[in-house]
């Protein structure tokens, strides 16, 4: 016992960061558990000699200023996150010791979802739970641990089940996860009771530090000031009554078998970034491109059929081909109100000049893959402008005298070579054909470079070349 | 040339990677999805860590607690989600912790649409929690400024200890353009920091909090938060100018707004029309001194949001009412049209 009250070398001498005169005592009442559990892991921390390692989060609730006394790193956080940022704290720093300190407020209200997830991750913290049964903090509010009948500010008459629901079993909850390694409930009341309280506030720190893994300590504890008792009633009430709704002992354990966690980040060199990123230098070949580079490009593309026809990745190959010959390019995917019924629309820039807005209001080429786009965007295509149109699904002709039109039955040519899904590339064949503003044989040679599926290239070179010859035939 | 055809939500995570960001902290949503996805790709393979987090005022406290421990940290997600960010941006303001955020912007209130809008902007410019605190707030408009101004973000929020937001619309998250990638910054130009804690004994003196009950104690700090804003405001204000040497009607939007603003100048100029655009780049801090310069000159000021006005107040309290200021927005997902703005400036040019 004796051990348990000397103060440890983990607290600091003088509490400079108290405001006031007073620097040499706690800012806890008498008989508050807080004080009882400081101690318990102070002690720990410094047996285990692990100080210079820890990282102490302060919650929200009485225990705000636990940084006035640890002499560990400290965090203070917002209400109830603690568990949040002892992830974040944990992570950026694998073998720092994290310790989650948290009422039942904080932990069991504000912050449930925050304590769920992190011991569903099995995040290498230890938590130390002061159920006091009340928000002491604030003036004796009812707690989500509040007994049925307790009274308290804001359960004047006590807390019913009919409006206030049944007090909250925490361990029990964190103890139905699979990842947590310990989970215990403790009381702090007689000296035999804190002795055991020691055990497992040692055992749930050696847990973290031996194999970095996730423990909860559930600890009853007194308020007499928001119970309204004297500091021995509290320590009766505690034992007596809150062990009822609360059964003490080992909720969860399994430290035998787990077998730790590792946290550690992988070591990377900022030399390595390019290659892992996957940024690439883009081969441009300037002789290739040299009898277009000339050419004063501005069209604007507007692209629209089903989802699943590939309009978008029709859009981004026209688009990337067309940086691969130093046009500037811009892509924009329709999404938002645009995007109703299964149809998708993008927006395709490509310009010898600087582009501003990426926004096609009035195509200089149409794509239409379906009826429903040629419907929507006819109207809108610029006079002189060119539609594209997928003869084999569209059952109509544009109506348009004044717009260049082609019709080619994309998807009937698609199937001929076995895979529907490649209609999107018989156009973008057909129309590098038609504008001749890109080399046919840097588009074919760099497609490797452009599809994700490396697999379907040759399919897809099959389709630009099939879509090119349409043209060739038709002109 | 190094140039890589990518959307604006995937150039602001690798810009990250190669501002030297180690976390990322965040909750899926449209339409800024695409920065979680890749974020989940490549923080792992870069050395860093990925974590979706169970909601955004996790994820926000994730990012509270690795900037604590001295990583640059990042998060992103758009409106709902970070409206759920402001507590936890609040604390890192008091705590003056560097961190970065990304808003894709989308249509509000509440669930509002997936479409974009620029309707975060008064509860990311001023300051959105609670308290007399300010975001840095950089505004990119092109997928290549997704990557720079990100990477500018970590050098910002490092430099001042302070929240740096990189804000936009879901046209600028998901829009693809070419991107030329920087060299990486290198471990030993990222500034050392004393003031962290990481479970050394280096750090065992120190204390991220933002709790000071002692009036006086509170006061200082706040004032010295203040002080920090006013330096920012004297060396980090970033705008684009778009012909506004001899402009009679400056235009001022910034995001995809000032897309289309400046494809309109350019329009309008070819019809012989004095018109060119202020963008703002950085938000807070807002170009006060810019706008106050042209207010000498030009005839008409006109603000163009897709927000139900929320920029143009800070206008507005720079022109002091000296000049017109005329506003033009839409909202609800809609992008105001080049025709919709070119018949705005005529109309406003045939009332002078
Ligand atoms: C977001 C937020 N809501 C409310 C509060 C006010 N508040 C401070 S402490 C506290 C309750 C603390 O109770 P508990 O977690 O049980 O800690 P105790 O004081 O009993 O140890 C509350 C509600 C706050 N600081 N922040
Ligand atoms: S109010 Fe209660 S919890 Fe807070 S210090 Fe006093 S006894 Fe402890
Ligand atoms: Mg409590």
């Amino acid at each position: 016992m004796n051990k348990v009250l000397r103060k440890s070398d983990v607290f600091y001498d003088v509490y400079e960061r108290r405001p006031g005169a007073d620097k040499l005592t706690t800012t806890y009442c008498p008989g508050c558990g807080h004080g009882i559990l400081h101690k318990l892991i102070a002690e720990a921390l410094e047996d285990f000699g692990v100080q210079d390692r820890t990282i102490f989060i302060s919650p929200v609730g009485c225990s705000v200023f636990a940084y006035y006394y640890f002499h560990t790193g400290n965090v203070q956080v917002a209400h109830g996150r603690a568990p949040a940022v002892g992830t974040g704290l944990k992570r950026a720093n694998p073998n720092s010791i994290v310790i989650s300190y948290q009422g039942d407020g904080d932990l069991a209200a504000i912050g449930g979802l925050e304590i769920i997830n992190a011991a569903n991750r099995g995040e290498g913290l230890t938590v130390f739970f002061v159920n006091n049964a009340i928000y002491g903090m604030t003036g004796g509010q009812m707690a989500p641990t509040t007994l049925i009948g307790q009274i308290t500010m804001t359960t004047p008459l006590g807390r019913s089940v009919e409006n206030e629901g049944y007090p909250i079993h925490m361990s029990e909850i964190i103890a139905t996860l699979e990842a947590p390694v310990y989970v215990e409930r403790v009381m702090l009341g007689d000296t035999k009771s804190i002795m055991h309280t020691r055990k497992a506030v040692r055992k749930a720190l050696k847990i973290q530090i031996e194999k970095n893994g996730f423990s909860f300590i559930e600890v009853l504890s007194a308020c007499p000031s928001g119970w309204k008792m004297t500091p021995i009633q509290g320590e009766k009430w505690v034992t007596d009554t809150m062990t009822k709704y609360f059964p003490l002992g080992v909720i969860k354990d399994i430290s035998d078998t787990f077998e730790g966690r590792d946290f550690s980040r992988k070591n990377v060199e900022p030399s390595e970034l390019h290659e892992i990123l996957d940024i690439k230098e883009t081969r441009i070949d300037a002789e290739k491109i040299a009898p277009f580079i000339m050419k004063s490009v501005a069209e604007e593309i507007k692209i629209a059929g089903f989802g699943g026809q590939g309009v978008l990745s029709l859009g981004t190959v026209l688009s990337e081909m067309g940086m691969r010959h130093n046009y500037e390019v811009s892509w924009l995917p329709s999404y938002g109100p645009e995007m109703r019924g299964g149809t998708a629309n993008c927006s395709v820039k490509i310009s010898s000049k600087k582009i501003g807005s990426p926004v096609v209001a009035n195509p200089t080429i149409l794509i239409a893959m379906n009826r429903p786009s040629l419907d929507k965007f006819e109207t809108d295509v610029v006079s002189g402008g060119l539609i594209v149109y997928d003869s084999s699904l569209i059952d109509r002709a544009p109506t348009r005298t004044d717009v260049t039109v082609i019709p080619i039955p994309a998807t009937k040519m698609a199937d001929e070579l076995g895979n529907t899904k490649i209609a999107n590339m018989i156009i973008v064949g057909a129309l590098i054909k038609h504008l001749g503003i890109m080399s046919q044989e840097i588009v074919l040679d760099s497609l490797g470079d452009v599809l994700k599926r490396k697999k379907l290239v040759p399919l897809n070179q099959k389709a630009i070349l099939k879509g090119a010859e349409f043209i060739k035939n038709i002109k | 040339m190094p140039k890589q055809f990518l959307k604006g939500n995937e150039a602001v995570v690798k810009g990250a990677i190669l501002a030297g960001c180690k976390a990322y902290y965040g909750y899926p949503i449209t339409p800024a999805s695409e920065i979680a996805h890749a974020a989940a790709l490549y923080f792992p393979r870069a050395g860093g860590t990925f974590i979706q987090a169970e909601s955004e005022i996790a994820a926000i406290n994730m990012v509270y607690g690795a900037s604590s421990a001295g990583l640059r940290a990042m998060t992103a997600s758009s409106g709902p989600g970070i409206s759920l960010k402001q507590e936890g941006v609040s604390y890192c303001a008091g705590s003056e912790l560097p961190c970065v955020i990304v808003d894709i912007m989308r249509g509000g209130p509440g669930l509002g649409s997936i479409a974009p809008e620029q309707s975060d902007y008064n509860q990311v410019v001023k300051g959105g929690g609670h308290g007399n605190y300010k975001n840095i707030v950089l505004a990119p408009n092109s997928v290549q400024e997704m990557c720079d101004l990100g990477i500018l973000a970590f050098d910002l929020a490092d430099k001042y200890r302070n929240p740096v937001f990189v804000l936009t619309d879901g046209f600028i998250g998901q829009m693809m353009e070419p991107v030329e990638f920087p060299e990486p910054i290198a471990q030993e130009k990222i500034p050392e920091k004393s003031w962290v804690v990481k479970g050394t004994i280096e750090t065992s003196d120190n204390v991220i909090t933002s709790i000071e009950l002692d009036p006086d104690d509170l006061e200082r700090h706040v004032n010295k938060l203040q002080k920090k804003y006013s330096i920012i405001e004297e060396q980090e204000v970033r705008v684009e100018e778009y012909h506004t040497d001899d402009a009679e009607i400056v235009l001022i939007g910034y995001g995809i707004v000032s897309r289309i603003i400046h494809s309109v100048i350019d329009e309008l100029r070819e019809e012989g029309v004095k018109a060119g655009m202020l963008r703002p780049i950085t938000l807070f801090p807002f170009p006060k001194k810019k706008i106050a310069e042209l207010t000498e000159r030009v005839k008409f000021f006109l603000t163009l949001e897709m927000s139900n006005g929320q920029m143009v107040d800070d206008v507005r309290l720079v022109v002091e009412g000296k000049k017109p200021v005329y506003f033009y927005n839409r909202m609800g997902g809609n992008v105001p049209s080049m025709k919709e703005v070119h018949d705005k400036v005529m109309k406003i040019m045939r009332l002078s």
